[in-house]
């Protein structure tokens, strides 16, 4: 017979522990991400085919003062970006329907640990994402303007809102009774871009829905992506952007967290 | 040290809305014995085995595994403890080296250290062949020994099995019986629930029963076998008549009642000689009994002799593989 025996590991709680955890778990919802090839392929492919879409069918209609494609790509980042960090949900609303969730707790992980695996799975996923469509973007005209810097700045905000929305998502699947109901979440995230200056100017649309297109934290993260991509002035949107991202986060932690917690008494 | 229990409760409650699931459990587990939690659907050995494995805070009473108490305690008992419930709890869309990697890796093995005890156990739980292909295509005997392998990764001092043995087939079943049988040979403290009386009697030194979230009995298997006598004659009467008097006879000591059936069952010990003197008993005049056949004594009859009524919703297959 083998050696039955296991070295016992010190320190259970420490922050040595929860890092680990919490790397351990990013490698297995990444691994369950990459061969969840349904979805996989789905983020990668609809943020694809939405661009073309706009481009091509409603572009030529669209007059927003530039070239549309340049116009649009930032609206579309952001648009896959939201659609990929939803998944976070479906992944754990899936996790806590199942046994695994004992398993793991049992070893003393924690929500925190979990939710982390899963954020950092939805980065991964979506810096694949941005890939493919930037690399498509690309293709069919897309020019941007900026620097090292801008390229620099636009992926930090990028990261920021992907993290924001991811870690809400895992709020929202904690929420969730089963992975249909979060699922729906994902429509949510994935219609939010459209009243914004995504895809057509914010003046273009009636009055009563400038308030709400002009203030969502959609507007200034697109806003900001534009702005640095294009090699022009950002403004306020950039600090705006990071205020919105920094506090949905914040929300998010405390509220998986707790509802972590709750789910598990 | 010896002498101190394992596994300790005293007066665990628990409710869930205003259903009382637990209403005062009172356990001790030897170190080193295997203990089965015996019972139908609904007893309540689920949440008892989750408050033991700090998965469930108890409203009142108390539990200690391995010395610590299992709320304030509860990471000293979690690294004492593994846990397997009746539904599979690793990634389908993970081989089985992945997944014990994984929780080796959770456990606080080092990378190299918990590669190897993946192996170890893969070889150890006869899965070494399908290490590389993802749970989700295992069979359901697979995905139990993984699930138990999975438990196994810190060498736990109690290993918790809920129901290990539910929804496998015979062959499996057996194969579960004997990695029991050499956990505890290992010295693992093992404690299990099943609704099979003949699977707590095979594999456990003492058995506690367990109805509507209270011990009803507890002792070793004889114990529990000697008051429900262990095996049960059933009488087929010839006729109504026949049956209403040998009823009467009978009265309470007919732990079996099937009038449609004219069935009466009344509890022996399976020797030739007792039903032989069973049959002189309750038909002298060789006239009022049919047929007899001779059972094991199933979960509902100790229920019958220990509560005086039948396990409301005992699951009443026989166990497989007997």
């Amino acid at each position: 017979m083998p050696d039955l025996t296991a070295p016992r590991a010190a320190a259970p709680g420490s922050p040595a522990r929860v890092l680990t955890h919490s790397l351990v778990m990013a490698a297995r919802c990444t691994r369950l991400s990459a061969r969840n090839t349904d979805a996989l392929l789905t983020s990668l492919i609809l943020p694809v085919m939405l661009m073309l879409v706009f481009v091509y069918f409603f572009g030529g209609a669209i007059d927003t003062g530039t070239r549309y494609v340049t116009y649009i790509v930032p609206g579309v980042l952001v648009l896959c970006a939201g659609y990929g960090a939803a998944a976070t949900a479906v992944g754990v609303a899936g996790d806590m329907a199942e046994g695994v969730v004992d398993c793991f707790r049992s070893l003393d992980v924690g929500g925190t640990s979990l939710m982390a695996g899963h954020v950092a799975a939805s980065a991964a996923r979506n810096a694949a994402a941005t890939g493919v469509v930037l690399a498509v973007a690309l293709a069919i005209g897309f020019r941007p303007e900026a620097g090292p810097a801008g390229w620099a700045a636009a992926a930090g905000v990028l990261a920021a809102y992907v993290l924001a929305l991811s870690w809400l998502s895992a709020a929202v699947g904690l929420l969730a009774k089963s992975t249909e109901a979060a699922s729906g979440f994902t429509f949510l995230v994935l219609f939010l871009p459209y009243p914004s200056s995504a895809f057509v100017l914010v003046d273009t649309m009636p009055g009563w829905l400038h308030g709400f297109a002009g203030n969502q934290p959609v507007t200034p993260v697109i806003e900001s992506l534009r702005g640095l991509l294009l090699g022009q002035p950002v403004g306020g949107a950039l600090w705006q952007a990071l205020a919105w991202c920094a506090g949905i986060l914040t929300v998010s932690v405390a509220a998986s967290g707790m509802l972590f917690r709750r789910r598990t008494a | 040290m010896a002498d101190e229990p394992v596994v300790e409760t005293t007066g665990l409650e628990k409710s869930y809305g205003r259903v009382k699931v637990l209403a005062g459990v009172d356990l001790r587990v030897a170190r080193g014995s295997v203990f089965a939690l015996l019972g139908p659907n609904g007893a309540g050995k689920t949440t008892t085995v989750r408050i033991l494995s700090t998965l469930v805070r108890p409203d009142a009473g108390r539990a200690r595994v391995a010395g610590f108490d299992t709320v304030r305690d509860r990471r000293e008992v979690r690294r004492r403890i593994s846990l397997t419930g009746q539904y599979a709890a690793l990634d389908e869309q993970q081989t089985g080296e992945e997944n014990l990697r994984m929780m080796g890796r959770l456990y606080g093995l080092t990378r190299r250290r918990a590669r190897e005890r993946a192996g170890e156990l893969l070889e150890r739980f006869d899965l070494a062949g399908a290490a590389r292909r993802r749970a989700g295509t295992y069979s359901g005997g697979m995905r139990r020994r993984l699930d138990i392998a999975a438990g196994l990764v810190g060498d736990p001092e109690v290993v918790l099995l809920d129901e290990p043995t539910t929804g496998l087939d015979p062959r499996s079943r057996q194969t579960m019986w004997e990695l029991v049988a050499d956990l505890a040979a290992a010295g693992t403290t093992v404690l299990l629930t099943t609704q099979y009386l003949e699977e707590a009697d095979r594999l456990a030194g003492r058995i506690a029963l367990l109805d509507a979230g209270r011990v009803v009995a507890d002792g070793t298997a004889a114990d529990l076998k000697r008051r429900v006598a262990g095996r049960r004659l059933d009488l087929t009467l010839a006729d109504a008549a026949a049956y209403g008097r040998t009823a009467e006879l009978l009265g309470g000591r007919a732990v079996h009642r099937q009038p449609d059936r004219l069935l009466l069952g009344v509890p022996t010990d399976g020797s030739a000689s007792h039903v032989r003197s069973l049959l002189e008993e309750i038909d002298p005049e060789r006239d009022a009994v049919a047929r007899f056949t001779v059972h094991e004594a199933t979960l509902d009859d100790v229920f019958l002799a220990l509560t005086g009524r039948a396990a409301a919703s005992a699951d009443r297959r026989e166990p497989a593989g007997a």
